[in-house]
């Protein structure tokens, strides 16, 4: 147990003095950022899949309840930090769209069939969970296809960028945010059955320090938290090692996309924090003195659906503009009218891809769990 | 899928994706130029960020 320990420490602190060494400090501390998201998502077991199915199929609202904490707690911080940094911390906007709100819904569906969301799917690969590790190669191919085709989505017709505080001024903003979540937060509070309906300690601690690494992430990076576009721009690095002339395309011809392709991914924000949070999810699987059981093991075909709706996954949250944690968390602690649209359409996609659940995953009858 | 495949086991074929890829993507991009790395904290910089972002087209 010591030695499994003592390799966990090794590989966790040897990637960050790794990537310190090779990039800097700035991409050192973002993978850190990432460790702690790993570490806090895993180890306390806070996620946006599981809590948007148990609201519907269980009336327990207390994981959405804390997912709200957290957006709060980030917005109260970062409206006025983005107010007074003179352009050096950008929030997370984006237009609304046809494609944008088809794009949240889609992803709200496939996200309840590969059982976790952006984060969640590199969570549940780094922690050992084999639908998870599936999900991930399909999530990296889909977001990179999304990159292909994200101009004609978003040509069928899109608002100006919106914001609460281009509207409202930043602290009318940063006022009409936090009532809109006390709005969300009494829906869920009155649609939760009792009993099911104040957080337990372990997610007030967990909403709390994912508030504090967003805000961090925000600090170092200037920019909110996110995970697609890391995946995206992965898929597009093995796409043109496979000969793909990726600068004909207009997503990564346009010039902070074609720095970000010719650059290592060592130097993009995304894919040092989403590499963090895999290796801190790892890390705390190894950590336990028992690991857990593998996910029921399900049947050939079910696989095949994990693996189409993963880059489906992949493809619609390069639509929406981001997943749940780009688009959602980010979206909306940083005043993005999109990610109030993306909480709407995304959830209803959700319940569509929980009744498609029992359908398309089955579980296999010769196997049993997993090891 | 018939083979059963631990947690750990399964933990580690996902750290060697991604180090896979990390490793493809050194070999053709190269070393990342560390006299052009951005300061630690982009708050205080002075500079706008030039990170990408899934909220971007």
């Amino acid at each position: 147990m010591f030695l499994q320990r003592a390799s966990v420490l090794l590989i966790v602190l040897g990637f960050a003095a790794f990537t310190f060494v090779m990039a800097g400090p700035r991409a050192g501390l973002l993978v850190l950022v990432g460790l702690g998201f790993g570490l806090v998502l895993e180890g306390l077991r806070f996620g946006f899949a599981g809590p948007w199915r148990m609201i519907v199929t269980d009336r327990d609202g207390r994981g959405l309840l804390a997912q709200l904490i957290a957006i709060a707690l980030v917005a109260v911080v970062a409206f006025p930090l983005m107010a007074g940094s003179s352009g050096e911390l950008v929030p997370a906007h984006a237009p609304v769209g046809v494609g944008m709100i088809l794009g949240a819904f889609v992803f709200g569906a496939a996200m309840q069939l590969v059982m976790g969301c952006g984060s969640g799917t590199l969570v549940n690969a780094g922690s050992g969970n084999l639908v998870g590790l599936i999900a991930l190669a399909g999530f990296i191919g889909g977001s990179f296809v999304g990159t292909l085709h994200l101009g004609w989505w978003t040509s069928l017709g899109s608002l100006p960028v919106l914001s609460a505080q281009g509207s409202f001024g930043d602290m009318g903003g940063l006022a009409l945010t936090l009532a809109g979540l006390v709005l969300v937060g009494v829906v869920t509070f009155l649609r939760s059955a009792p009993g099911k309906r104040m957080p337990p300690r372990r997610l007030w601690i967990a909403a709390a320090l994912i508030a504090v690494l967003a805000l961090a992430n925000l600090v170092i990076a200037g920019q909110p938290w996110g995970i697609v576009y890391g995946l995206g721009l992965w898929g597009a690095k093995i796409a043109q090692a496979g000969g793909a002339d990726l600068g004909a395309t207009a997503f990564w011809a346009a010039e902070g996309n074609a720095a970000r392709l010719a650059e290592s991914i060592l130097t993009d924000v995304t894919s040092l924090t989403n590499i963090g949070l895999l290796i801190g999810a790892f890390a705390v699987m190894r950590w336990r003195a028992d690991p857990g059981a593998q996910t029921q093991a399900l049947t050939p075909l079910s696989y095949a659906a994990v693996l189409a709706a993963a880059v489906v996954l992949g493809y619609s949250a390069r639509m929406a503009f981001g997943c749940n944690v780009g688009a959602f968390f980010s979206g909306i602690s940083t005043g993005s009218l999109h990610g109030w649209v993306w909480l709407v359409a995304a959830f209803a996609g959700s319940i569509l891809g929980i009744r498609m659940r029992p359908v398309l995953l089955r579980p296999s009858l010769n196997q049993g769990a997993y090891a | 899928m018939s083979a059963r495949l631990s947690r750990p086991a399964t933990g580690f074929m996902a750290l060697a994706l991604v180090l896979a890829i990390l490793a493809l993507d050194l070999s053709r991009s190269g070393a990342p130029d560390l006299f052009s790395a951005p300061p630690a904290f982009a708050l205080g910089s002075g500079a706008a960020p030039e990170g990408a972002h899934c909220t971007g087209g």
